[in-house]
């Protein structure tokens, strides 16, 4: 099966690869079509740099617009060095130059002389790629157009067979993919690029419109030019290898640090912090910020919505002095208004500073107001960039995000978590005319977290978590959470007084009871004592009355056996005893 | 001649670029060879330059199609393209005569 996979040609170009599963087609054209403005040049010359640079593929540029100074000029803002791969000749450039009005045209003509240069500039540098740019040039130079397109479809044939891969360019046209309909002719992978402005920002977006025996990704991605080249920003760019540390760092907070295991939160880990407005998100971020600078890390706060200097006097209300640690280069701010800029010069920016600062902690509050920069999509593409380069370079990044009552971002936040580590969730809960903050840690990848909500308390002292009341009129916070306590204590206090009461009663019973047994027992013994009198003094008088009985017997003569049964009971008491 | 009136006599300086025998080639060469014997007669230069050759020399002069023309001296350069089969184009075109 493999063999017969359509052989690919990897441009380099971050991004693009994966989107198009490893490349542009080898050996065949490519057809990138666009505005003005929206970045063929430069993707055709990164092709080109990165495969002479990288995969050992010599290329030539073919310019049919800028001449050979000025594309030096333009690829040198991307940090490449054309004049230097043309020296080592791993590059070839060659400008085409035409101009109708000195062209005259005198009968039939072919365009074997291109064909000539081309091939000789390809077999000058044993050129793998070539590239065109942009061929449409040669309608606006040439009048004869029925021979131009002959030719047209002869060099791409031609270059087919000559077994380079080239990225062609050209104008986008107004229904037609391309001005001239050049993809009549590039009929094996067609790009476009796009450069469209959408509530008055720019945004880049790269689109793989065909790509024959392939499978691509069909979606617009967003693209930005930086300063090391072109990115394309496909989610699953990068894969999921990064590092991970054991190392746990502190949130600044001692209560929220013992709700995730007694630690805090990974370093190299990504936190999410959501919460609705007012419920205390850049406080917390400040607190994580204030902790990791006193640590020693640098910390690099994007900050969206606040300036710096407002960011530290709000801090100082609540007893953080934020100041001193920018003083000391800990703590650095980047403030920029979301709208300043599209997505991609946000994230280009963002990273620009993060190479520079190398902070071990990067916040940025919030990451929904990128939002109002880009739509859902492009923020998540972006966050998703932005997670993977800080988790490349073992960096914990905290971002707050802003929820608002409604579905549509409670959404877009569960398709957001899914990048993080960590989400912790701020909320308000409105009860008995006053509203309080609860804390509560949705998930924490890895470590053992808290599952209790906690009341969340902000002062002129700081930040402080308290457990919030649990009870049978549900969860109580606040005044009433302080309420309910007074009232327990107060029920408590109660309860106990009733228990020594009844235990004091209970006492003074069983005393009584006590007291009954004795007296009653001494009764009884009176009794006994009485009874052994009464049988011994019975005792002694029967004694007496059988020896007086006896006596009279004796006296009378009579015959005691004959006279015993006729009186039983006294017969019974001689037998007894 | 009324368009050689205003120049002294000079040299042309003339090269044409072609890519193998083609017939279109070949046409060419005699097609301007017809019209520098008619017009230039003595004071002309030609220089074929066959690319399949030279490949090299195309960059410098710019060449695109095949056959081309190249006027070297006098100054501007000029390029005409095309089998010179249309003598009043080539005429315009070399500036031997002016443009109507």
């Amino acid at each position: 099966m493999t063999s017969l996979r359509l052989p690919k040609c990897p441009t380099g170009i971050q991004g693009l690869d994966e989107i198009t599963d490893g490349g542009l087609p080898r050996g065949r054209p490519t057809l990138i079509c666009g505005g003005p403005g929206c970045g063929k040049t430069l993707f055709a010359a990164e092709f080109l740099v990165r495969g002479a640079t990288q995969f050992g593929e010599p290329g030539v540029f073919m310019s049919f617009e800028e001449t050979d100074g000025e594309l030096k000029r333009n690829v040198a803002s991307l940090g490449f060095d054309l004049p230097g791969l043309v020296r080592r000749k791993k590059i070839a450039l060659d400008h085409v130059y035409i101009e109708r009005s000195e062209i005259q045209e005198t009968g039939d003509y072919d365009l074997e002389g291109l064909f000539v240069r081309l091939n000789h500039a390809i077999d000058s540098v044993g050129a793998k790629r070539v590239v065109l740019d942009t061929l449409e040039a040669l309608f606006a130079g040439l009048s004869d157009e029925a021979t131009l397109r002959a030719e047209l479809r002869r060099l791409f044939r031609w270059l087919k067979k000559k077994g380079v891969t080239a990225v062609i360019t050209a104008e986008r046209g107004k229904e037609e993919l391309t001005r001239h309909g050049l993809e009549e002719y590039v009929s094996d992978c067609v790009i476009l690029l796009d450069h469209r402005i959408e509530g008055q920002i720019a945004t880049r977006h790269l689109r793989v419109v065909k790509y024959r025996g392939a499978l691509h990704g069909t979606n617009e991605f967003p693209f930005l030019i930086g300063e090391t080249g072109i990115g394309v920003l496909p989610i699953t760019s990068l894969g999921l290898n990064h590092k991970v540390s054991n190392e746990r760092i502190s949130t600044g907070i001692p209560r929220l640090d013992a709700m995730t295991g007694g630690r805090g939160f990974f370093r190299g880990s990504s936190i999410l912090l959501t919460g609705t407005p007012g419920t205390g998100k850049t406080s917390v971020a400040a607190y994580f910020a204030q902790a990791a600078a006193r640590r020693g890390d640098r910390v690099l706060f994007f900050s969206f919505e606040e300036s710096p200097n407002q960011i530290i006097r709000n801090m100082l209300s609540i007893g953080l002095s934020l100041e001193p640690l920018v003083r000391r280069g800990q703590l650095r701010f980047h403030a920029a208004r979301p709208t300043l800029c599209g997505l991609e010069m946000h994230l280009a920016t963002m990273f620009k500073e993060i190479t520079e600062f190398r902070p071990a902690i990067v916040i940025v509050d919030p990451i929904t107001s990128l939002l109002s920069a880009g739509n859902d999509y492009e923020t998540k593409g972006m966050v998703t960039r932005l997670i993977d380069y800080l988790k490349a370079g073992q960096v914990t990044s905290l971002f707050t995000s802003l929820t608002q009552g409604g579905h549509a971002l409670e959404q877009s936040e569960i398709a957001m978590s899914s990048l993080m580590d960590s989400w912790l969730f701020l909320k308000d809960l409105e009860v008995n005319g006053e509203r309080n903050r609860l804390l509560y840690v949705l998930k924490a990848r890895g470590m053992a977290h808290s599952n209790q909500v906690r009341e969340f308390l902000i002062s002129s002292k700081g930040i402080d978590l308290v457990d919030v009341y649990i009870g049978p009129e549900g969860v109580l916070t606040g005044a009433s959470r302080v309420a309910q306590a007074a009232r327990e204590e107060a029920e408590g206090l109660a309860a106990r007084h009733e228990t020594a009461r009844r235990k004091h009663d209970i006492q003074g019973k069983r005393a009584l009871i006590e007291r009954q047994i004795a007296g009653l027992r001494s009764d009884y013994e009176t009794g006994e004592l009485d009874l052994k009198r009464l049988d011994e003094q019975a005792g002694s008088r029967t004694r007496g009355l059988v020896a007086a009985r006896t006596e009279l017997a004796r006296l009378r003569h009579a015959d005691v056996a004959r006279r015993v049964p006729r009186r039983r009971s006294q017969s019974k008491q001689k037998v007894a005893r | 001649m009324t368009t050689m009136s205003r120049g002294t006599p000079e040299l042309w300086r003339l090269r044409l670029f072609v890519a193998g025998q083609t017939p279109k080639s070949l046409k060419a060469f005699s097609n301007l060879k017809t019209i520098c014997e008619t017009h230039l007669s003595g004071r002309y230069s030609i220089e074929v330059i066959d690319l399949v050759e030279r490949p090299q020399l195309s960059k410098g002069d710019q060449i695109l199609a095949i056959p081309t023309l190249v006027r070297r001296l006098p100054e501007p350069v000029r390029k005409i393209i095309g089998d010179l089969s249309d003598t009043e184009r080539v005429l315009v075109g070399l500036d031997l005569r002016p443009s109507l």
